[in-house]
């Protein structure tokens, strides 16, 4: 048997390397969406009554109820990130919480608004629309493709917090895997030498997976900051499409 | 955790409140019915409302220049984009 002495592990944290590859990658969404409003824009220099007429069928409150509560949403999320700046865990919990709530309610407003367009047999290759101009079935195309496009990212984002929410609300810990061929004997011992613990894996495994789990969170607490922010990144990124969204398609008539 | 800036919370209330509040001007002024000017006051204000969140919620302000430079060039090449888009269209 021989005894496998743990590596030391080398800790690369790069905060700001990390929230720049987010960032890249949010301008790729960010030039995604953009290709579709240039779409809009000129359909609605192509037919601009149809557009018109369009956007005042879809109910401005209904859209301003959803930016309020998307404005909010990014609201609690920049907040829990600062409770967890300060170590605030709970606080930092009960944020992100409030969080995926509010971005549930816009996806609940949001499938009552598209079923009372569907209901009026307004989607896109409906026969009621088949009758109405070319121009309208534009508007409804771009309606249902740009806020569909939106409400999916609403959805990842959502599902993204939701793995935050999990990782902050359990005890911090950190995981090691070491490679280990044949029998093992696993010894713990302390920083200052003193021997702790000693067992052994009689199985013929291939390696052992060290999980620690911390009573302080300090040592934890840098890299779930910069995990919640880049969450929090891609979260105030699907505010700022809605932010556009909402006066394009509501309100310009 | 000297990585991470510690911003007050009233400074994100303040943001939060101004987005508010521009999102019932951008409401008024849409039903003032001004004609060509709706579109533009509607983009402006968008774009104010979308700066602040970049610059305060998701922290630009306190970050280097290279991310400031970084979103710099994907609004310029977004700009090339729509003027030859537009270009293209207009003059057909």
């Amino acid at each position: 048997m021989t005894a496998v002495a743990i590596p030391h592990i080398e800790e690369h944290h790069d905060p700001e390397g990390s929230r720049f590859g987010m960032w890249l990658f949010l301008l790729t969404e960010i030039l995604l969406f953009a290709g579709i409003f240039l779409l809009y824009a000129v359909y609605r220099y192509q037919f601009p009554e149809d557009f018109h007429y369009g956007a005042t069928t879809l109910h401005t409150l209904v859209g301003a109820i959803n930016t309020i509560i998307l404005l909010t949403s990014s609201l609690t999320m920049v907040l829990s990130i600062a409770k967890l700046v300060r170590g605030d865990r709970k606080g930092a919990v009960v944020m992100l919480g409030a969080t995926i709530a509010l971005g549930l309610s816009f996806l609940v407003v949001k499938i009552f608004e598209w079923g009372d367009k569907i209901g009026h047999g307004l989607f896109p290759g409906s026969e009621e629309l088949m009758e109405h101009t070319a121009g309208e079935n534009m508007f409804y195309g771009l309606y249902f493709g740009m806020t569909g496009l939106h409400a999916l990212h609403v959805i990842v984002g959502l599902g993204v917090l939701a793995v935050m929410l999990y990782r902050l609300a359990r005890k911090p810990r950190m995981t090691v895997r070491l490679p280990a061929p044949g029998n093992v004997a696993l010894s713990l011992a302390s920083g200052d030498g003193r021997k702790l613990w000693d067992g052994t894996a009689d199985a013929d495994v291939d390696g052992v997976e060290v999980s620690l789990t911390y009573s302080k969170n300090e040592e934890m607490l840098d890299k779930e900051v910069t995990r919640l922010e880049n969450a929090g990144l891609y979260w105030h990124l699907v505010d700022v499409i809605w932010i556009f969204l909402f006066p394009f398609l509501y309100l310009i008539t | 955790m000297e990585e991470h800036t510690r911003i007050p919370y009233s400074k994100y209330l303040m943001v939060w409140f101004a987005l508010v509040l521009f999102t019932g001007v951008t409401i008024m002024v849409a039903g003032l019915q001004v004609g060509g000017w709706s579109t533009f006051a509607a983009i402006f204000i968008a774009a104010i409302k979308g700066t602040l969140v970049l610059f305060y919620f998701m922290h630009l302000r306190y970050e280097s220049g290279l991310f400031k430079l970084a979103l710099t060039v994907a609004m310029l090449t977004l700009a090339v984009i729509m003027a030859l888009t537009f270009a293209d269209v207009s003059f057909r």
